[in-house]
């Protein structure tokens, strides 16, 4: 089975970031990237399938030549190869600007199944997965914690408001993963070793012009500064008080 | 003529209270509301939509059992009225179709959306970037501004009068087929829908000292219970619990953190809520610089102290 993975280079979680002189784009200089965190259960999620039924997992990522780094972790972490599709411009790209740019990898690639993390953590949209899968025509499951696959067929659970949905599908899919589907593993100095050696291609490509437009990009207002009330127990009631009668929530 | 399409989520034929604010922020900046809905108990929640904001209902018998059908579905009424914008409650369920409606539409998405405006004949979103840790306002040069939007941020839409409703067949060309719903406990809201979140960290030693966050959220009895990464990572809660930039973000009225120290990455899943109250034993904590209200000491002595309170006050009720 061909296994696409589909990973992004985001700011790390940490990253405080700042807003450009144009008011509308984000002050690059001095961010840090990490792969966005549940890109790295998609990757690890393909490999366990790859061991357990056999086939390749082939990384795609729509970033810039930069990114290798990240790139060569997943290679480390037992991915067969990396295509990098180059995009410097990646990080401004709305999500259907992505998700054609990806859908058509994932068509060059034959792949029977595409897993994208359930969010990527910069720009928080969670649509790129499902609308690669309605470009292609394909089944997709989103936000999946459980995920089983065997001739040509799936079976996925999610978490919704309602319980645990169980989903029945035919392949080819692409599936969202959500925390709890797998651990990503360490790489380990074989792993990183055996990188080195692994094809990581770069291909140039024609990325849409964006729909979305900025029109403003700020911080959020400071929140109003707060009050100790006291310590210990004693402050209960001072707390009970300003929660009834300040805030008026109780 | 402006017209939006929203999607309306019902359960047992009671729209979802996200539902009622997406409509509530259609109606504020559209002249017709066109409001979808499917499943058991759809034609009882239809008649009540009008109330709330819709125009029109079209309910779509049979939809709701395959996310890629009913993407088509909801994509068809969109296209079928013309309609400028398509929205839905930014929920587990509106997060999953709104993309595919999206796509099928030729257009982006704009996810959790906590603003919708209209500048001149266009609407304008705003949205958070990196958890909230930016808020960017954006339009769309695409043919249908589609969107979805956080819960407990938009007022519920009311005062309308009745609205005309229709019925459409739904798609049978299935992809994906949802075939069992293992529901939760009754009476577990969940975190990103509570009213009330009371929300446990590392502060709070092991695992089985939880029960005091589990007794302050039951003496509410609209609570839910939350957790920050760190104690998810170490297994004491289920990742459905977990609050911030790799959890959910919730806006609560009311946000109660217990023995969280208030990471950037917590924080970002929080700040939105309208009331902040932070119990920890370190004065410094970055919690407290959040916090409406914060009070400083040993948590097996306040919490205990502070469901007992609710409790009275909620008998007295």
């Amino acid at each position: 089975m061909k296994i696409v993975a589909c990973v992004k280079r985001v700011p790390t979680t940490e990253a405080q970031p700042v807003v450009s002189g144009d008011g509308t784009s984000l002050d690059q200089s001095g961010l840090q990237y990490m792969l966005s965190f549940y890109d790295e259960i998609a990757v690890e999620k393909a490999v366990q399938i790859k061991e357990s039924v056999g086939g390749e997992v082939i990384v795609v990522s729509l970033g810039p030549t930069d990114g290798s780094k990240e790139m060569r972790e997943c290679l480390a972490k037992g991915a067969d190869r990396v295509v990098l599709a180059k995009d410097e411009e990646w990080q401004s790209r709305d999500a259907r600007a992505t998700a054609v740019a990806l859908a058509a990898q994932i068509t060059a690639q034959g792949a029977d199944m595409a897993l994208f993390g359930r969010v990527a953590t910069d720009r928080d949209n969670a649509a790129v997965g499902p609308m690669v899968a309605t470009l292609l025509g394909w089944a997709c499951v989103t936000d999946v914690i459980e995920l089983d696959v065997a001739d040509g067929k799936g079976v996925a659970k999610r978490e919704s408001e309602a319980g645990i949905e169980t989903y029945e599908f035919s392949l080819p899919a692409v599936i969202t993963c959500q925390k709890g589907l797998a651990e990503p593993r360490y790489a380990g100095l074989k792993g990183i070793m055996a990188a080195k050696k692994k094809p990581l291609d770069e291909v140039d490509v024609t990325v849409e012009a964006n729909q979305a437009q900025v029109v403003k990009l700020s911080p959020p207002p400071a929140r109003a500064e707060g009050r100790i009330i006291g310590e210990g127990a004693a402050a209960v009631p001072a707390l009970m008080d300003a929660l009834r009668n300040e805030a008026k929530v109780l | 003529m402006s017209t939006i399409v929203v999607h309306v989520e019902q359960v047992g034929g009671a729209p979802r209270r996200a539902s009622l604010e997406t409509l509530g922020a259609a109606r504020a900046v559209c002249d017709t509301v066109v409001a979808t809905i499917c499943g058991d108990g759809a034609a009882n929640a239809a008649s009540g939509l009008g109330a709330h904001g819709a125009n029109k209902v079209v309910v779509i018998e049979g939809a709701g059992t395959s996310p890629d059908a009913l993407a088509k579905d909801l994509a068809a009424v969109v296209k079928e009225h013309g309609a400028t914008a398509f929205l839905v409650g930014a929920t587990s369920g509106g997060r999953d179709v709104a993309p595919r409606v999206a796509a099928l539409l030729d257009s982006t998405l704009f996810s959790d959306c906590i603003a919708l405006d209209k500048s001149g004949d266009a609407l304008v979103v705003r949205r958070p970037w990196l958890a909230g840790k930016l808020l960017a306002d954006m339009r769309t040069e695409g043919p249908v501004l589609c969107a979805t939007l956080r819960r407990n941020t938009f007022q519920p839409g009311a005062g309308g009068g009745d609205a005309e409703i229709v019925h459409a067949d739904a798609n049978t060309d299935f992809l994906a087929v949802l075939k069992d719903v293992a529901a939760k406990a009754a009476d577990k809201l969940d975190v990103s829908e509570a009213a009330v979140v009371v929300s446990g960290g590392r502060g709070l030693g092991e695992a089985e000292n939880f029960k005091i966050v589990e007794d302050l959220a039951a003496a509410f009895g609209d609570a839910a219970v939350g957790a920050s990464r760190a104690v998810v990572d170490m297994g004491w809660r289920p990742h459905g619990e977990q609050v911030g930039q790799t959890g959910k973000t919730v806006a609560p009225q009311l946000y109660i953190a217990i023995g969280i120290s208030g990471a950037i990455q917590h924080l970002a899943g929080m700040k939105t809520s309208k009331v902040i109250v932070a119990i920890n034993k370190d004065a410094d904590a970055p919690i407290f610089k959040v916090a409406d209200y914060g009070i400083v000491g040993d948590a097996f002595e306040i919490v205990p102290a502070l469901t007992e309170a609710v409790k009275a006050v909620k008998a007295e009720a």
